[in-house]
């Protein structure tokens, strides 16, 4: 009964695409862009300043990137989707052998116009390449061992990949998108709850493996009060700025935790921090607000997509958009260790901004391309 | 290639919005923690954290307020402060400090090993925390300075107050000096920790340290927002704190500056007090030293000379240094046998030189003898072998009522850490702190101001200044409080009263109350004494009668004392040696101690010569160039009207 409407419209032109954009979608990226930009320039404090510039810049660029993605054929995605994940694969690799060292990591790779950190794409190339995977197999064989190896190899391989960078934050992320996108495939429940029991088992040889640094984290996590002018110094003053924004904030600009430099990686990690001493507790539940809007926007475009791709590429990445906020809140917020994971839009960093930018632009294109035959 | 529209895709779609159900309950749970921890954060302990993170961003710097000035009873500045000009440098404002260091030696003249010591100080702290490079320049230095302050960044001109001693040596001892706090100073005080900021002066001896704290005043504090790395971002709040209180003494600087005159290149000590309001008009003691050379540190030059020098500059003779009264004591012994009737002034005896008594020879000061002596001749000529008799009658612990009821044998002063206690010797005191029981032949010296006996010179003024008032109590004080000589006379009436109404009681029973005001049980007693210090300075033969005044508005009444240092040799008693023959430290004390003028008193005095030969000849004739000088201030001192609106 869908062949007649799908044959009927093969292409649709491109006055038609910017016509069916979906403004749900739009409406938080554009309105969290701009509050990412007004909590920058407070991290310059108050000044238009070199990570303010940057910032909207990137943002720019990468809303343009993220409409050139939107107005490009989703079959086209679907079609790329393995080759996108090897091609990430491969500038893995490189970092591995080429990679541009900063601050005892070697996490970015040099092409000339970009420091690009190949890491975060992988987050949404793991995405494509699980969803084509899943997408193809049929349900039967979901659960079997042998179809089983594959997406665990091609979640492992970047995984040991960039905790060998080292960077413990982003391979846990990457690690978690792809267990979300098993779990949509449908990988039974048991199988989580093995793997749980192993993991916890393995753990003490996973923790002897850490780095002295992660373990401190680990045990700072546990009890910050321990070192608070060294290693719980970021939690601990964190866990202050956010407190004493109160209910209403100390108000834009004012945020003394944050200018007079109190708060660690404040353009990064921890600008919800900033943001939440700045405009308090109900600033914070308008971002939140926003940030389950796009999920939710995310989500409905999967619901209302009829392929198996699709639906699994917008569930898995709304999941995962979910996990990162939620870590990095958690994290700044005292309820999880510090390890490094941006918020998604919001945090100072191109690789992480243009991984989320293509991968919405991605589900845009699937918005607009939801009648097109393939 | 598989079709989303086959059975097989229909039943994995269904399969994955199953999934995501599960997926999205979890995000709820997740979520609802994250707004649940936001809720916990910034609203439950939103003040906790409020708190917290303006204990980050502000930091308090305090403010040395203003030292107290201390003045004389005429308003004269015996400790001011004074503008003095400082170098601090900003070590992040250096352009080129190899360069910089090379002008300052040039217009300032540091020198090379202040150079190191400034650098290695820099290092330990942050760099936009100043330096001190130097906190005393001159004028010319600071002036030259400020006019080559563009070529020189990171250099910083400052105005500060130090503390001055105008009057520099001549009361050195009783106001004290400042310095540095030690780590001793601020464990001692708990008040003085509360009160301290660093590089502030504390008071080290004298007035200085016993009024530090009100000198001090209330500290101020400056308030900056500072940054992570505690760097100023900028001043929130200001407050200057309150300057230290002005303190004025009894002290009269003029008379002050006299005494030390007449005692320098001595070693020795004069204090000069009111009778009736116990207020101390000169306190000297010599030699002395500038108390200025401590308020920036001294150098360890002039710290060694003083340490070193065997006369003790340092020491405030007057009430730290302890002399056998001698022969000053006589007119206590007197009164004390008088008024335990054991001898009256009829009563007579032979003075031959000499007495024994269970073998022991005791000699009296004159080889010859007195030949029958009585009373007031005995203290006139100042007998040795009459008070020996008298002392033996007495016996000693009724001798050491008296003397502590005057005063000796305790401290004065309030608060005055240097003053000491001294000994007043008795049957008890002996056998506390020596172990053995009283042997006669002690009562016999101590009768005579010997033996254990030991006061200060400010015991012996105070002691005069009593019998001089007609034997009544009298608090000794150096911060002016506004008690005149009527409020003395108001409260010695009531006493009289007091006194005529409840009839004789007992001076013993109240010893050591404040009930013991009237010092006498028949105030003749007292005038008797007077009568023969005053013989003793006034008529022939008399031992100070060498250094008397007849002019009637100065005569004074005086006793002399001559403290000995060492027992006296049955060989050198044989050789007669003269005073000036002896070596310097063997040579006896002389003390004098008078009130003056005799017809209407007023003040007190003592003169402590150490090593300074016989009373009549080493203090007496000292005490005379004062007591002019003295009478002639008094007028100008009863004009005055007591002021009472700088006290403490």
């Amino acid at each position: 009964m869908n062949f007649f409407s799908r044959s009927k419209k093969t292409r649709i032109s491109s006055m038609q695409k910017i016509f069916s954009i979906n403004f749900h979608l739009l409406i938080p990226i554009i309105l969290i862009g701009i509050i990412s930009c007004f909590a920058m320039y407070s991290t310059d404090a108050g000044v238009f300043g070199y990570h303010t510039k940057s910032h909207i810049i990137r943002l720019g660029v990468f809303f343009i990137l993220f409409f050139i993605v939107s107005f490009v054929r989703f079959s086209f995605w679907h079609k790329t989707s393995t080759l996108s994940y090897f091609l990430v694969l491969i500038l893995l690799f490189g970092v591995e052998f080429f990679g541009v060292s900063s601050s005892g990591s070697q996490r970015w790779i040099n092409l000339f116009f970009i420091n690009l950190q190949p890491s975060e794409l992988m987050k949404i190339a793991l995405i494509l390449f699980l969803a084509n995977y899943y997408h193809k197999l049929s349900p039967a064989d979901v659960n079997k061992v042998r179809f089983i190896v594959i997406p665990i190899s091609v979640i492992m391989i970047p995984v040991f990949l960039v905790i060998s960078q080292p960077d413990l934050g982003t391979s846990i992320l990457i690690a978690a998108t792809g267990l979300i996108m098993l779990w949509l495939a449908g990988i039974r429940a048991k199988y989580y709850v093995y793997s749980f029991i192993i993991f916890i088992t393995a753990l003490p040889f996973v923790i002897a493996f850490l780095k002295p640094y992660q373990k401190l984290r680990i045990l700072t996590f546990l009890n910050p009060d321990k070192d608070p002018t060294g290693a719980g110094y970021q939690i601990i003053q964190s866990k202050i700025a956010v407190g004493s924004g109160g209910f209403f904030g100390k108000g834009y600009l004012k945020g003394t935790q944050s200018y007079l430099d109190y708060l660690p990686e404040k353009h990064t990690d921890f600008i919800f921090t900033l943001y939440a001493e700045e405009f308090g507790f109900l600033g914070c539940i308008v971002l939140l607000s926003l940030f389950l809007y796009l999920i939710t926007a995310i989500t409905s475009i999967g619901n209302s997509s009829r392929e198996a791709f699709a639906k699994l590429y917008c569930y898995g990445l709304a999941t995962a958009l979910f996990v990162y906020i939620t870590v990095n809140m958690s994290m700044v917020l005292g309820l999880l260790p510090i390890v490094g994971s941006p918020l998604p839009i919001m945090s100072y960093g191109g690789s992480a901004m243009l991984s989320v930018m293509v991968g919405l632009g991605i589900v845009m294109s699937c918005h607009i391309h939801k009648d097109e035959n393939f | 290639m598989d079709f989303g529209g086959t059975g097989a895709g229909t039943s994995k779609i269904k399969n994955i919005t199953r999934r995501l159900f599960v997926i999205n309950v979890a995000k709820v749970i997740v979520f609802a923690g994250i707004l649940g921890r936001l809720a916990q954060l910034q609203m439950a302990q939103g003040t906790k954290y409020s708190y917290l993170s303006d204990k980050n961003r502000f930091r308090e710097w305090k403010i040395i307020p203003p030292r107290g000035v201390i003045e004389d009873y005429f308003g004269k500045k015996l400790a001011d402060n004074s503008q003095v000009f400082q170098l601090h440098l900003i070590p992040e404002d250096i352009e080129d400090e190899n360069q910089l260091y090379f002008r300052l030696k040039t217009i300032i003249g540091l020198s090379d090993r202040r150079i190191v010591k400034i650098k290695k100080k820099q290092k330990q702290q942050k760099p936009w925390e100043t330096v001190i490079v130097s906190d005393n320049l001159s004028w010319s230095e600071f002036s030259r300075l400020n006019l080559l302050l563009h070529e020189l960044p990171g250099v910083k001109p400052v105005v500060s107050l130090a503390r001055l001693y105008p009057p520099k040596e001549s009361v050195a001892h009783v106001v004290g000096y400042v310095s540095m706090a030690s780590k001793n100073d601020l464990v001692a005080s708990k008040a003085l920790r509360s009160l301290h900021v660093p590089g502030m002066r504390v008071g080290k001896t004298g007035l200085e340290k016993s009024l530090n704290i009100p000198l001090i005043g209330e500290p101020g504090y400056q308030r900056f927002e500072v940054n992570a790395y505690g760097k100023r971002v900028k001043e929130i709040k200001l407050d200057q704190g309150t300057s230290g209180k002005k303190v004025r003494t009894t002290l009269d600087l003029d008379l002050q500056n006299h005494a030390q005159e007449i005692l320098k290149e001595k070693s020795g000590t004069i204090c000069v007090m009111d009778i009736y309001t116990g207020g101390i008009i000169v306190m000297a003691s010599s030699p002395t030293f500038d108390p200025n050379k401590f308020v920036h540190g001294i150098d360890s030059k002039s710290w060694k000379a003083l340490i070193q020098n065997k006369r003790k500059p340092l020491m405030n003779k007057a009430v730290s240094a302890l002399y056998p009264p001698g022969s000053t004591i006589k007119p206590i012994v007197a009164l004390s046998a008088l008024e335990n009737d054991v001898v009256n002034p009829k009563f007579k005896i032979f003075c031959t030189g000499s007495i024994e008594l269970y073998g022991e020879k005791y000699h009296c000061w004159k080889k010859k003898g007195h030949g029958t002596v009585n009373l007031k001749e005995a203290i006139k000529q100042s007998c040795d072998c009459y008070f020996y008799e008298v002392a033996r009658r007495l016996g000693v612990d009724r001798l050491s009522v008296t003397a502590k009821n005057f005063g000796l044998g305790s401290k004065l002063l309030e608060n005055y850490q240097e003053e000491k206690y001294g000994i007043v010797p008795n049957t008890k005191w002996k056998l506390k702190h020596i172990g053995r029981g009283w042997v006669l032949g002690e009562t016999l010296i101590t009768g005579i101001g010997q033996g254990y006996f030991q006061c200060t010179p400010f015991q012996i003024c105070h002691m005069t200044a009593q019998l001089a008032n007609g034997g009544f109590k009298l608090k000794p004080k150096i911060i002016e409080d506004g008690v005149s000589i009527e409020d003395f006379v108001e409260n010695w009436k009531e006493q009289q009263d007091n006194f005529q109404e409840k009839g004789y009681q007992n001076i013993e029973e109240f010893e050591g109350t404040d009930a013991a005001l009237t010092l006498f049980r028949n105030q003749e007693n007292i005038k008797f004494v007077q009568l023969a210090m005053y013989a003793a300075t006034n008529e022939p033969m008399g031992t100070s009668y060498r250094s008397r005044i007849d002019n009637k508005k100065y005569r004074y009444a005086g006793k002399t004392g001559t403290s000995q240092t060492k027992k006296i040799t049955a060989k050198q008693r044989e050789l007669e040696l003269k005073q000036s023959q002896l070596p310097y430290e063997e040579r006896d004390h002389a003390l004098f101690t008078a009130f003056a003028p005799f017809d209407n008193p007023r003040y007190a005095l003592a003169v402590v010569i150490e090593h300074g030969g016989s009373g009549s000849s080493g203090a007496a004739p000292l005490a005379k160039q004062l007591i002019k000088k003295l009478i002639d201030k008094n007028e100008k001192r009863m004009q005055l009207k007591k002021n009472v609106d700088v006290l403490i």
